[in-house]
Protein backbone atom coordinates (compact mmCIF):
# COMPACT_ATOMS: atom_id res chain seq x y z
CA UNK A 1 0.00 0.00 0.00
CA UNK A 2 1.05 3.58 -0.10
CA UNK A 3 1.64 6.06 2.31
CA UNK A 4 1.92 8.92 -0.03
CA UNK A 5 0.73 12.39 1.04
CA UNK A 6 1.80 11.29 5.06
CA UNK A 7 5.07 11.89 6.89
CA UNK A 8 6.28 9.79 9.92
CA UNK A 9 7.57 11.59 13.06
CA UNK A 10 10.10 8.41 14.72
CA UNK A 11 11.80 8.99 17.92
CA UNK A 12 14.25 5.88 19.09
CA UNK A 13 14.86 5.08 22.81
CA UNK A 14 17.87 3.25 22.56
CA UNK A 15 18.76 0.77 26.18
CA UNK A 16 22.48 0.27 26.11
CA UNK A 17 24.32 -2.63 28.55
CA UNK A 18 27.80 -0.51 29.37
CA UNK A 19 30.50 -2.82 29.55
CA UNK A 20 31.77 -2.54 33.18
CA UNK A 21 33.33 -5.04 35.14
CA UNK A 22 30.36 -5.32 37.44
CA UNK A 23 26.75 -3.98 38.49
CA UNK A 24 25.84 -0.98 38.71
CA UNK A 25 25.38 -0.75 42.35
CA UNK A 26 26.93 -3.83 43.63
CA UNK A 27 29.95 -6.00 42.82
CA UNK A 28 28.45 -8.99 40.76
CA UNK A 29 30.16 -9.67 37.78
CA UNK A 30 28.26 -8.09 34.83
CA UNK A 31 29.05 -10.64 32.68
CA UNK A 32 26.60 -12.83 29.95
CA UNK A 33 25.99 -16.38 29.42
CA UNK A 34 26.92 -17.54 33.72
CA UNK A 35 24.87 -20.20 35.65
CA UNK A 36 21.54 -18.63 36.28
CA UNK A 37 21.44 -17.00 39.70
CA UNK A 38 25.52 -17.56 40.60
CA UNK A 39 25.61 -13.68 39.74
CA UNK A 40 23.51 -12.21 42.75
CA UNK A 41 24.04 -10.76 46.27
CA UNK A 42 21.52 -9.04 48.67
CA UNK A 43 21.87 -5.58 46.48
CA UNK A 44 20.72 -7.28 43.64
CA UNK A 45 18.69 -9.14 45.09
CA UNK A 46 16.86 -6.42 46.86
CA UNK A 47 17.28 -8.61 50.33
CA UNK A 48 16.44 -6.35 53.67
CA UNK A 49 19.74 -3.90 55.04
CA UNK A 50 21.30 -4.01 51.66
CA UNK A 51 22.53 -0.53 50.30
CA UNK A 52 23.54 0.45 46.50
CA UNK A 53 26.61 1.83 46.01
CA UNK A 54 27.17 3.96 42.44
CA UNK A 55 29.79 2.37 39.77
CA UNK A 56 32.32 5.19 39.39
CA UNK A 57 33.10 3.52 35.83
CA UNK A 58 29.72 4.13 34.76
CA UNK A 59 29.71 7.60 35.46
CA UNK A 60 32.61 7.93 33.48
CA UNK A 61 31.35 6.06 30.17
CA UNK A 62 27.93 8.17 30.86
CA UNK A 63 30.90 11.52 30.94
CA UNK A 64 32.78 9.82 28.27
CA UNK A 65 29.62 9.53 25.72
CA UNK A 66 29.09 13.55 26.80
CA UNK A 67 31.66 14.42 25.32
CA UNK A 68 31.60 12.57 22.55
CA UNK A 69 28.05 13.45 21.31
CA UNK A 70 28.10 17.63 22.97
CA UNK A 71 25.63 16.61 25.98
CA UNK A 72 25.29 18.91 28.71
CA UNK A 73 26.21 17.54 31.92
CA UNK A 74 23.92 19.38 34.44
CA UNK A 75 25.51 19.86 37.79
CA UNK A 76 24.01 17.31 39.59
CA UNK A 77 21.22 14.46 38.62
CA UNK A 78 19.67 11.97 41.24
CA UNK A 79 18.28 8.72 40.72
CA UNK A 80 14.38 7.88 40.93
CA UNK A 81 12.65 4.52 41.90
CA UNK A 82 10.32 3.71 39.41
CA UNK A 83 7.81 1.55 41.24
CA UNK A 84 6.26 -1.76 39.38
CA UNK A 85 4.94 -5.24 40.05
CA UNK A 86 6.45 -7.50 38.14
CA UNK A 87 8.83 -9.95 38.87
CA UNK A 88 11.92 -9.11 36.71
CA UNK A 89 13.10 -6.87 39.47
CA UNK A 90 13.16 -8.74 42.95
CA UNK A 91 12.81 -5.08 44.79
CA UNK A 92 9.54 -4.59 42.85
CA UNK A 93 11.15 -0.86 42.25
CA UNK A 94 13.60 -0.73 38.87
CA UNK A 95 16.35 2.17 39.95
CA UNK A 96 16.22 4.75 37.61
CA UNK A 97 16.67 8.68 36.69
CA UNK A 98 13.50 10.40 35.84
CA UNK A 99 13.55 13.94 36.31
CA UNK A 100 17.18 14.73 36.49
CA UNK A 101 19.12 12.72 33.98
CA UNK A 102 22.63 12.54 33.81
CA UNK A 103 22.99 13.92 30.27
CA UNK A 104 20.45 16.14 28.28
CA UNK A 105 20.67 17.83 25.03
CA UNK A 106 23.25 15.78 22.76
CA UNK A 107 23.29 15.46 18.64
CA UNK A 108 24.56 12.93 16.44
CA UNK A 109 24.86 13.73 12.57
CA UNK A 110 23.63 10.54 10.24
CA UNK A 111 24.28 11.15 6.73
CA UNK A 112 24.59 14.87 6.89
CA UNK A 113 21.19 15.53 9.37
CA UNK A 114 21.99 16.47 12.65
CA UNK A 115 18.95 14.16 14.94
CA UNK A 116 18.80 15.67 18.52
CA UNK A 117 19.20 13.34 21.43
CA UNK A 118 17.15 14.83 24.23
CA UNK A 119 18.51 12.60 27.16
CA UNK A 120 20.69 9.85 28.53
CA UNK A 121 19.83 8.24 31.80
CA UNK A 122 21.10 5.17 33.28
CA UNK A 123 19.35 2.62 35.56
CA UNK A 124 19.52 -1.02 36.53
CA UNK A 125 18.83 -3.62 33.79
CA UNK A 126 15.98 -6.56 34.64
CA UNK A 127 16.22 -9.98 35.69
CA UNK A 128 15.57 -12.91 32.98
CA UNK A 129 11.95 -14.42 32.79
CA UNK A 130 11.45 -17.57 31.27
CA UNK A 131 7.44 -18.41 30.61
CA UNK A 132 7.14 -22.17 30.93
CA UNK A 133 4.33 -23.68 29.18
CA UNK A 134 1.60 -21.87 27.01
CA UNK A 135 4.45 -22.15 24.26
CA UNK A 136 6.47 -20.09 26.03
CA UNK A 137 4.59 -16.95 26.16
CA UNK A 138 3.67 -14.61 28.65
CA UNK A 139 -0.03 -14.58 28.37
CA UNK A 140 -0.31 -18.27 27.84
CA UNK A 141 2.35 -19.59 30.50
CA UNK A 142 1.43 -21.60 33.34
CA UNK A 143 4.51 -20.20 35.31
CA UNK A 144 7.97 -18.07 35.18
CA UNK A 145 11.58 -18.85 36.17
CA UNK A 146 13.69 -15.66 37.01
CA UNK A 147 16.85 -15.15 36.47
CA UNK A 148 18.36 -12.43 38.16
CA UNK A 149 22.14 -12.02 36.68
CA UNK A 150 20.75 -9.65 34.46
CA UNK A 151 18.98 -7.62 37.30
CA UNK A 152 21.12 -4.56 37.74
CA UNK A 153 23.73 -4.99 35.22
CA UNK A 154 24.10 -1.11 34.08
CA UNK A 155 22.11 0.08 31.27
CA UNK A 156 22.31 3.54 29.89
CA UNK A 157 19.13 4.46 28.26
CA UNK A 158 19.25 6.98 24.95
CA UNK A 159 16.32 8.98 24.36
CA UNK A 160 16.79 10.77 20.90
CA UNK A 161 13.96 13.58 19.84
CA UNK A 162 11.61 12.86 16.99
CA UNK A 163 13.78 14.24 14.49
CA UNK A 164 13.64 10.69 12.31
CA UNK A 165 11.61 10.69 9.43
CA UNK A 166 11.88 7.16 7.91
CA UNK A 167 12.69 3.52 8.43
CA UNK A 168 15.94 4.17 6.87
CA UNK A 169 17.21 6.95 8.65
CA UNK A 170 16.07 5.36 12.09
CA UNK A 171 18.06 2.17 10.83
CA UNK A 172 21.43 4.86 10.00
CA UNK A 173 20.87 6.47 13.30
CA UNK A 174 21.16 3.21 15.05
CA UNK A 175 24.14 2.46 13.36
CA UNK A 176 26.11 6.00 13.82
CA UNK A 177 24.97 5.68 17.33
CA UNK A 178 26.97 2.14 17.65
CA UNK A 179 29.61 2.70 16.10
CA UNK A 180 30.34 6.21 18.28
CA UNK A 181 29.24 3.64 21.26
CA UNK A 182 31.79 1.30 20.16
CA UNK A 183 34.40 3.30 19.67
CA UNK A 184 34.21 4.78 22.71
CA UNK A 185 34.71 1.38 24.41
CA UNK A 186 31.34 2.15 26.65
CA UNK A 187 29.32 -1.26 24.97
CA UNK A 188 29.75 -4.14 22.84
CA UNK A 189 26.41 -2.54 21.59
CA UNK A 190 25.19 -6.53 19.81
CA UNK A 191 21.48 -6.09 19.29
CA UNK A 192 21.34 -9.82 18.65
CA UNK A 193 22.33 -10.61 22.02
CA UNK A 194 20.46 -7.60 23.96
CA UNK A 195 23.36 -5.86 24.72
CA UNK A 196 21.80 -2.85 22.89
CA UNK A 197 17.76 -3.14 22.84
CA UNK A 198 15.80 -0.18 20.54
CA UNK A 199 12.27 1.31 20.96
CA UNK A 200 10.60 3.13 18.94
CA UNK A 201 7.93 5.58 19.04
CA UNK A 202 5.93 6.49 16.03
CA UNK A 203 3.34 8.38 14.28
CA UNK A 204 2.21 9.81 11.29
CA UNK A 205 0.63 13.12 9.84
CA UNK A 206 -0.36 14.62 6.74
CA UNK A 207 2.79 16.36 5.18
CA UNK A 208 2.50 20.01 5.48
CA UNK A 209 1.14 19.94 9.05
CA UNK A 210 3.14 20.97 12.30
CA UNK A 211 1.09 19.12 15.11
CA UNK A 212 1.76 15.47 16.00
CA UNK A 213 -0.36 12.27 15.49
CA UNK A 214 -1.15 9.84 18.02
CA UNK A 215 2.10 8.04 19.03
CA UNK A 216 2.50 4.10 19.23
CA UNK A 217 5.75 3.07 21.40
CA UNK A 218 6.94 -0.47 19.11
CA UNK A 219 9.09 -2.99 21.35
CA UNK A 220 10.98 -6.29 20.40
CA UNK A 221 13.05 -5.56 17.45
CA UNK A 222 16.35 -7.36 17.63
CA UNK A 223 18.17 -6.36 14.57
CA UNK A 224 18.65 -3.38 12.36
CA UNK A 225 16.51 -5.25 9.99
CA UNK A 226 13.86 -5.57 12.13
CA UNK A 227 13.96 -2.28 13.69
CA UNK A 228 13.05 -1.16 10.01
CA UNK A 229 10.75 -3.58 9.04
CA UNK A 230 8.49 -2.77 12.59
CA UNK A 231 8.76 0.83 11.32
CA UNK A 232 7.48 0.32 7.94
CA UNK A 233 4.32 -1.81 9.11
CA UNK A 234 3.34 0.51 11.37
CA UNK A 235 3.47 3.49 9.74
CA UNK A 236 1.68 1.68 7.01
CA UNK A 237 -0.98 0.04 9.66
CA UNK A 238 -1.14 3.96 11.07
CA UNK A 239 -1.94 5.08 7.84
CA UNK A 240 -4.72 2.65 6.24
CA UNK A 241 -6.21 2.88 10.00
CA UNK A 242 -6.52 6.86 9.51
CA UNK A 243 -7.60 6.38 5.70
CA UNK A 244 -10.22 4.00 7.29
CA UNK A 245 -11.54 6.81 9.31
CA UNK A 246 -10.31 5.10 12.62
CA UNK A 247 -8.14 6.73 15.69
CA UNK A 248 -4.86 5.70 16.58
CA UNK A 249 -4.83 4.33 19.78
CA UNK A 250 -1.66 5.55 22.01
CA UNK A 251 -0.33 1.94 23.01
CA UNK A 252 2.82 -0.48 23.07
CA UNK A 253 2.98 -2.80 20.20
CA UNK A 254 4.90 -5.97 20.07
CA UNK A 255 6.91 -6.93 16.90
CA UNK A 256 6.52 -10.28 15.87
CA UNK A 257 10.09 -11.40 13.29
CA UNK A 258 7.79 -14.09 12.40
CA UNK A 259 4.48 -12.74 11.23
CA UNK A 260 6.22 -9.19 10.10
CA UNK A 261 3.59 -7.50 12.25
CA UNK A 262 3.43 -5.50 15.29
CA UNK A 263 0.72 -6.47 17.99
CA UNK A 264 -1.23 -4.66 20.54
CA UNK A 265 -0.02 -5.35 24.18
CA UNK A 266 -2.03 -5.15 27.03
CA UNK A 267 -2.43 -1.37 28.19
CA UNK A 268 0.45 -0.42 30.68
CA UNK A 269 0.55 1.63 33.79
CA UNK A 270 0.94 5.00 32.68
CA UNK A 271 4.40 6.96 33.96
CA UNK A 272 2.51 8.67 36.82
CA UNK A 273 1.23 5.06 38.00
CA UNK A 274 4.93 4.33 38.47
CA UNK A 275 4.74 6.54 41.50
CA UNK A 276 8.61 7.78 40.80
CA UNK A 277 9.95 9.28 43.90
CA UNK A 278 13.87 9.75 44.75
CA UNK A 279 15.68 7.17 45.37
CA UNK A 280 16.62 7.69 49.25
CA UNK A 281 19.91 5.32 49.02
CA UNK A 282 21.53 7.27 47.25
CA UNK A 283 23.05 10.59 47.00
CA UNK A 284 23.29 12.74 44.02
CA UNK A 285 25.94 12.76 41.30
CA UNK A 286 27.55 16.02 40.63
CA UNK A 287 30.71 15.14 38.10
CA UNK A 288 33.72 17.25 38.81
CA UNK A 289 35.68 19.67 36.61
CA UNK A 290 38.17 16.74 37.11
CA UNK A 291 36.18 14.35 36.12
CA UNK A 292 34.78 16.29 33.11
CA UNK A 293 38.00 16.56 31.84
CA UNK A 294 39.28 13.49 32.10
CA UNK A 295 36.20 11.94 30.08
CA UNK A 296 36.53 14.22 27.40
CA UNK A 297 40.50 13.41 27.52
CA UNK A 298 39.38 10.05 26.90
CA UNK A 299 37.31 10.57 23.81
CA UNK A 300 38.87 8.54 20.75
CA UNK A 301 38.42 9.40 16.98
CA UNK A 302 34.87 8.98 16.52
CA UNK A 303 33.55 6.78 13.26
CA UNK A 304 32.36 9.87 11.00
CA UNK A 305 36.16 11.49 11.33
CA UNK A 306 37.89 8.11 10.83
CA UNK A 307 35.70 7.52 7.51
CA UNK A 308 36.88 11.11 6.65
CA UNK A 309 40.22 10.43 7.16
CA UNK A 310 40.59 7.31 5.67
CA UNK A 311 38.99 8.69 2.54
CA UNK A 312 41.45 11.53 2.26
CA UNK A 313 44.77 9.81 3.46
CA UNK A 314 43.94 5.92 1.34
CA UNK A 315 41.70 7.51 -1.53
CA UNK A 316 39.24 4.70 -0.91
CA UNK A 317 35.35 5.76 -1.48
CA UNK A 318 32.90 7.18 1.22
CA UNK A 319 31.32 3.35 1.09
CA UNK A 320 34.09 1.61 1.10
CA UNK A 321 35.35 3.83 4.14
CA UNK A 322 32.27 3.02 5.72
CA UNK A 323 32.23 -0.35 5.16
CA UNK A 324 36.08 -0.48 7.01
CA UNK A 325 34.47 1.79 9.50
CA UNK A 326 31.38 -0.65 10.76
CA UNK A 327 32.72 -3.54 10.72
CA UNK A 328 34.24 -4.56 13.93
CA UNK A 329 38.05 -4.23 13.46
CA UNK A 330 37.90 -4.06 9.87
CA UNK A 331 39.60 -0.46 9.83
CA UNK A 332 42.05 -1.23 12.67
CA UNK A 333 43.49 -4.72 10.38
CA UNK A 334 43.45 -2.91 7.99
CA UNK A 335 45.52 0.53 9.44
CA UNK A 336 47.80 -2.44 10.45
CA UNK A 337 48.26 -3.85 7.42
CA UNK A 338 49.05 -0.53 6.17
CA UNK A 339 51.86 -0.10 8.94
CA UNK A 340 53.82 -2.96 7.86
CA UNK A 341 53.45 -2.41 3.75
CA UNK A 342 57.38 -3.12 1.97
CA UNK A 343 54.73 -2.33 -1.19
CA UNK A 344 51.95 -1.49 -2.81
CA UNK A 345 49.30 1.29 -1.52
CA UNK A 346 46.93 1.54 1.20
CA UNK A 347 44.17 1.64 -1.32
CA UNK A 348 45.21 -1.55 -2.18
CA UNK A 349 45.36 -3.00 1.33
CA UNK A 350 41.81 -1.50 1.67
CA UNK A 351 40.57 -2.82 -1.57
CA UNK A 352 41.43 -6.24 0.03
CA UNK A 353 39.97 -5.68 3.14
CA UNK A 354 36.88 -4.10 1.35
CA UNK A 355 36.74 -6.79 -1.15
CA UNK A 356 37.68 -10.44 -0.66
CA UNK A 357 38.33 -10.30 3.52
CA UNK A 358 34.94 -9.02 3.89
CA UNK A 359 32.87 -11.94 0.89
CA UNK A 360 34.83 -14.33 3.33
CA UNK A 361 33.83 -12.90 6.87
CA UNK A 362 30.02 -12.51 5.40
CA UNK A 363 30.11 -15.80 4.35
CA UNK A 364 31.40 -17.59 7.38
CA UNK A 365 29.78 -15.52 9.90
CA UNK A 366 33.61 -14.47 11.79
CA UNK A 367 34.90 -11.45 12.98
CA UNK A 368 38.15 -10.43 11.92
CA UNK A 369 40.11 -11.01 15.09
CA UNK A 370 40.01 -14.75 14.42
CA UNK A 371 41.28 -14.91 11.27
CA UNK A 372 44.36 -16.62 10.82
CA UNK A 373 45.48 -14.18 8.28
CA UNK A 374 47.51 -11.66 10.20
CA UNK A 375 47.35 -7.75 9.33
CA UNK A 376 51.24 -7.94 7.77
CA UNK A 377 50.41 -11.52 6.07
CA UNK A 378 47.64 -9.14 3.84
CA UNK A 379 50.42 -6.20 3.70
CA UNK A 380 53.01 -9.25 2.29
CA UNK A 381 50.18 -10.32 -0.23
CA UNK A 382 49.62 -6.74 -1.44
CA UNK A 383 53.63 -6.13 -1.45
CA UNK A 384 53.81 -9.62 -3.85
CA UNK A 385 51.71 -8.66 -6.49
CA UNK A 386 53.05 -4.51 -6.33
CA UNK A 387 56.65 -6.74 -7.40
CA UNK A 388 54.90 -8.26 -9.75
CA UNK A 389 55.66 -11.51 -8.21
CA UNK A 390 51.85 -13.18 -8.58
CA UNK A 391 49.39 -11.37 -10.70
CA UNK A 392 45.97 -10.34 -8.77
CA UNK A 393 43.67 -13.23 -9.81
CA UNK A 394 46.57 -15.47 -8.72
CA UNK A 395 46.78 -13.51 -5.49
CA UNK A 396 42.71 -13.68 -5.07
CA UNK A 397 43.65 -17.94 -4.92
CA UNK A 398 46.82 -17.19 -2.37
CA UNK A 399 43.82 -14.95 0.03
CA UNK A 400 41.32 -17.34 0.13
CA UNK A 401 43.97 -20.10 1.60
CA UNK A 402 45.06 -17.46 4.07
CA UNK A 403 41.86 -16.72 5.06
CA UNK A 404 41.47 -20.31 6.27
CA UNK A 405 44.87 -21.59 7.15
CA UNK A 406 47.83 -20.10 9.09
CA UNK A 407 49.70 -20.22 6.27
CA UNK A 408 51.65 -17.17 4.81
CA UNK A 409 51.03 -15.64 1.72
CA UNK A 410 54.64 -16.45 0.18
CA UNK A 411 54.64 -19.24 1.56
CA UNK A 412 51.54 -20.42 -0.58
CA UNK A 413 52.64 -18.84 -3.58
CA UNK A 414 56.12 -21.17 -2.94
CA UNK A 415 54.00 -24.49 -2.72
CA UNK A 416 51.91 -23.89 -5.38
CA UNK A 417 55.37 -22.87 -7.47
CA UNK A 418 52.92 -19.96 -8.47
CA UNK A 419 56.37 -17.05 -8.85
CA UNK A 420 55.92 -15.08 -11.60
CA UNK A 421 59.35 -14.42 -13.05
CA UNK A 422 60.07 -11.50 -13.01
CA UNK A 423 64.15 -11.16 -13.78
CA UNK A 424 64.57 -8.87 -16.79
CA UNK A 425 67.77 -11.17 -17.91
CA UNK A 426 66.03 -14.62 -17.49
CA UNK A 427 63.01 -13.42 -19.63
CA UNK A 428 65.34 -12.16 -21.94
CA UNK A 429 66.96 -15.20 -22.55
CA UNK A 430 63.55 -16.87 -23.28
CA UNK A 431 62.67 -14.65 -25.58
CA UNK A 432 65.67 -14.66 -27.25
CA UNK A 433 65.04 -18.85 -27.58
CA UNK A 434 61.88 -18.57 -28.68
CA UNK A 435 62.19 -15.92 -31.51
CA UNK A 436 65.43 -18.02 -32.85
CA UNK A 437 63.36 -21.24 -32.53
CA UNK A 438 60.49 -19.94 -34.70
CA UNK A 439 62.23 -17.68 -37.53
CA UNK A 440 59.64 -18.62 -40.16
CA UNK A 441 57.29 -16.67 -37.64
CA UNK A 442 59.72 -13.83 -37.09
CA UNK A 443 59.95 -13.84 -40.74
CA UNK A 444 56.53 -13.51 -41.39
CA UNK A 445 56.07 -11.07 -38.94
CA UNK A 446 58.67 -8.61 -40.77
CA UNK A 447 56.80 -8.82 -44.13
CA UNK A 448 53.12 -8.87 -43.02
CA UNK A 449 50.57 -6.25 -42.25
CA UNK A 450 49.13 -5.21 -39.18
CA UNK A 451 47.14 -7.78 -38.62
CA UNK A 452 49.32 -10.30 -39.68
CA UNK A 453 52.14 -8.60 -37.44
CA UNK A 454 49.45 -8.85 -34.58
CA UNK A 455 48.44 -12.42 -34.91
CA UNK A 456 52.03 -13.48 -35.44
CA UNK A 457 53.30 -11.71 -32.02
CA UNK A 458 50.46 -13.53 -30.28
CA UNK A 459 51.31 -16.54 -31.08
CA UNK A 460 55.18 -15.97 -30.03
CA UNK A 461 54.04 -14.41 -26.64
CA UNK A 462 52.34 -17.32 -26.06
CA UNK A 463 55.32 -19.61 -26.62
CA UNK A 464 57.15 -17.16 -24.55
CA UNK A 465 54.25 -18.05 -21.88
CA UNK A 466 54.71 -21.78 -22.95
CA UNK A 467 58.43 -22.03 -22.11
CA UNK A 468 58.00 -20.38 -18.86
CA UNK A 469 55.13 -22.68 -17.61
CA UNK A 470 52.74 -19.47 -17.44
CA UNK A 471 55.15 -17.64 -14.97
CA UNK A 472 56.14 -14.95 -16.78
CA UNK A 473 55.55 -11.69 -15.77
CA UNK A 474 53.02 -10.35 -18.49
CA UNK A 475 53.90 -6.87 -18.13
CA UNK A 476 57.84 -7.75 -18.34
CA UNK A 477 57.55 -9.52 -20.99
CA UNK A 478 55.32 -8.01 -23.74
CA UNK A 479 57.73 -5.20 -23.42
CA UNK A 480 60.95 -7.31 -23.83
CA UNK A 481 59.23 -9.10 -26.72
CA UNK A 482 58.04 -5.80 -27.90
CA UNK A 483 61.88 -4.54 -28.06
CA UNK A 484 63.25 -7.85 -29.48
CA UNK A 485 60.02 -7.75 -32.29
CA UNK A 486 61.27 -3.85 -33.12
CA UNK A 487 64.97 -4.70 -33.45
CA UNK A 488 64.18 -7.31 -36.07
CA UNK A 489 61.62 -4.27 -37.88
CA UNK A 490 65.15 -1.87 -37.95
CA UNK B 1 -2.50 9.79 62.05
CA UNK B 2 -5.31 11.78 61.96
CA UNK B 3 -8.99 9.80 61.83
CA UNK B 4 -12.14 11.22 59.62
CA UNK B 5 -13.49 13.55 62.26
CA UNK B 6 -10.67 15.69 62.66
CA UNK B 7 -11.05 18.95 61.22
CA UNK B 8 -8.68 19.37 57.97
CA UNK B 9 -6.71 22.57 58.44
CA UNK B 10 -4.74 24.83 55.91
CA UNK B 11 -5.61 25.38 52.10
CA UNK B 12 -6.05 22.32 50.62
CA UNK B 13 -5.59 22.44 46.77
CA UNK B 14 -5.87 19.12 45.93
CA UNK B 15 -8.32 17.12 47.92
CA UNK B 16 -8.20 13.42 46.76
CA UNK B 17 -11.36 11.46 45.96
CA UNK B 18 -12.15 8.07 47.33
CA UNK B 19 -11.49 6.91 43.64
CA UNK B 20 -7.47 8.27 44.11
CA UNK B 21 -7.23 6.02 47.17
CA UNK B 22 -8.79 2.79 45.84
CA UNK B 23 -6.52 3.47 42.38
CA UNK B 24 -3.40 3.88 44.64
CA UNK B 25 -3.96 0.65 46.09
CA UNK B 26 -4.63 -0.74 43.36
CA UNK B 27 -1.18 0.16 42.21
CA UNK B 28 0.28 -0.52 45.52
CA UNK B 29 -1.52 -4.42 45.51
CA UNK B 30 -3.26 -3.21 48.44
CA UNK B 31 -6.78 -4.77 49.41
CA UNK B 32 -8.70 -2.52 51.30
CA UNK B 33 -12.07 -2.65 53.00
CA UNK B 34 -14.34 0.14 52.40
CA UNK B 35 -13.69 1.34 55.74
CA UNK B 36 -10.42 1.67 54.94
CA UNK B 37 -10.58 3.55 52.37
CA UNK B 38 -13.03 5.92 53.97
CA UNK B 39 -10.47 6.07 56.74
CA UNK B 40 -7.28 6.51 54.20
CA UNK B 41 -9.30 9.21 52.35
CA UNK B 42 -9.23 11.46 54.72
CA UNK B 43 -6.14 10.71 56.59
CA UNK B 44 -4.34 11.21 52.98
CA UNK B 45 -6.31 14.96 52.81
CA UNK B 46 -4.67 15.59 55.56
CA UNK B 47 -1.34 14.61 54.80
CA UNK B 48 -1.88 16.36 51.82
CA UNK B 49 -3.25 19.79 53.81
CA UNK B 50 0.48 19.51 55.62
CA UNK B 51 2.31 19.24 52.02
CA UNK B 52 -0.46 21.93 51.09
CA UNK B 53 1.18 23.91 53.88
CA UNK B 54 4.65 24.10 52.15
CA UNK B 55 3.87 24.57 48.87
CA UNK B 56 1.87 28.01 50.23
CA UNK B 57 5.34 29.62 51.03
CA UNK B 58 7.41 31.59 48.39
CA UNK B 59 9.86 28.94 47.36
CA UNK B 60 11.15 30.12 44.25
CA UNK B 61 15.06 30.17 44.51
CA UNK B 62 15.12 27.07 46.81
CA UNK B 63 16.09 23.85 44.74
CA UNK B 64 14.09 20.64 45.87
CA UNK B 65 15.78 18.17 48.45
CA UNK B 66 16.66 15.37 46.66
CA UNK B 67 18.57 13.87 49.47
CA UNK B 68 18.30 14.91 53.28
CA UNK B 69 22.83 14.44 53.78
CA UNK B 70 24.78 16.76 52.62
CA UNK B 71 26.58 13.75 50.42
CA UNK B 72 27.55 14.36 46.76
CA UNK B 73 29.03 11.09 44.37
CA UNK B 74 29.58 8.26 46.53
CA UNK B 75 30.70 5.95 44.10
CA UNK B 76 32.70 2.49 44.63
CA UNK B 77 35.28 1.46 42.04
CA UNK B 78 34.36 -0.78 39.28
CA UNK B 79 35.53 -4.03 41.11
CA UNK B 80 33.98 -7.86 41.70
CA UNK B 81 32.71 -8.67 45.00
CA UNK B 82 31.88 -12.40 45.68
CA UNK B 83 28.30 -13.24 45.17
CA UNK B 84 25.96 -15.42 47.47
CA UNK B 85 26.16 -19.05 46.98
CA UNK B 86 23.10 -20.18 44.68
CA UNK B 87 21.72 -22.75 46.95
CA UNK B 88 21.74 -20.70 49.86
CA UNK B 89 20.07 -18.15 47.49
CA UNK B 90 17.21 -20.35 46.34
CA UNK B 91 16.77 -21.97 49.59
CA UNK B 92 14.74 -18.61 50.38
CA UNK B 93 12.72 -18.55 47.68
CA UNK B 94 8.85 -20.42 48.11
CA UNK B 95 9.65 -22.27 44.92
CA UNK B 96 13.09 -23.10 42.75
CA UNK B 97 13.56 -24.90 39.60
CA UNK B 98 16.33 -25.66 37.44
CA UNK B 99 18.34 -23.06 39.29
CA UNK B 100 15.95 -19.93 38.85
CA UNK B 101 12.85 -19.04 41.13
CA UNK B 102 9.71 -20.32 40.34
CA UNK B 103 7.00 -17.77 40.28
CA UNK B 104 3.45 -17.86 39.28
CA UNK B 105 1.73 -17.24 36.12
CA UNK B 106 2.50 -13.33 35.33
CA UNK B 107 -0.40 -12.25 33.53
CA UNK B 108 -4.04 -12.82 33.56
CA UNK B 109 -5.14 -14.84 31.00
CA UNK B 110 -8.35 -13.05 30.31
ZN1 LIG C 1 24.76 -7.99 43.20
Amino acid sequence: MTTTGYEAVIGLEAHVELATATKLFCGCPNEFGAAPNTHVCPVCLGLPGSLPVLNRTVVEYALRFAAALGFRVPDESIFARKNYFYPDMPKDYQISQYEEPILVDGAIDVDGVRIGIERAHLEEDTGKTTHMGGGGRIHEADYSLVDYNRAGVPLMEIVSRPDIRTAEQARAYVSELRGVLKALGVSDVKMEEGSMRVDANVSVRPVGTEAFGTKVEIKNMNSLRSLGRAIDFEIERQVAALEAGERIVQETRHWDEADGRTHGMRTKEGSSDYRYFPEPDLVPVAPSDAMRAAAAASVPELPAARRARLAADWGVSDADARVLVDVDGLADFAAAAVATLAGGTARDVANWCTGDVMAYLNETGLSVEVLPLAPDGLAELVGLVAAGTISRNQAKDVLAECLRTPKRPAQVVQERGLEQVSDAGALAAVVDEVLAANADAVAEYRSGDDKARKKKRGFLMGECMKALQGQGNPQLLNALLDERLAERLA
Amino acid sequence: MTDGTTPITGPIRHPISRADVEHVARLARLALTDAEVERLTADLAAVLAHAADVAALDLDGVPPTAHPLPLRNVLRDDEVRPTLDRAEVLAAAPVAEDGRFRVPRILDPS
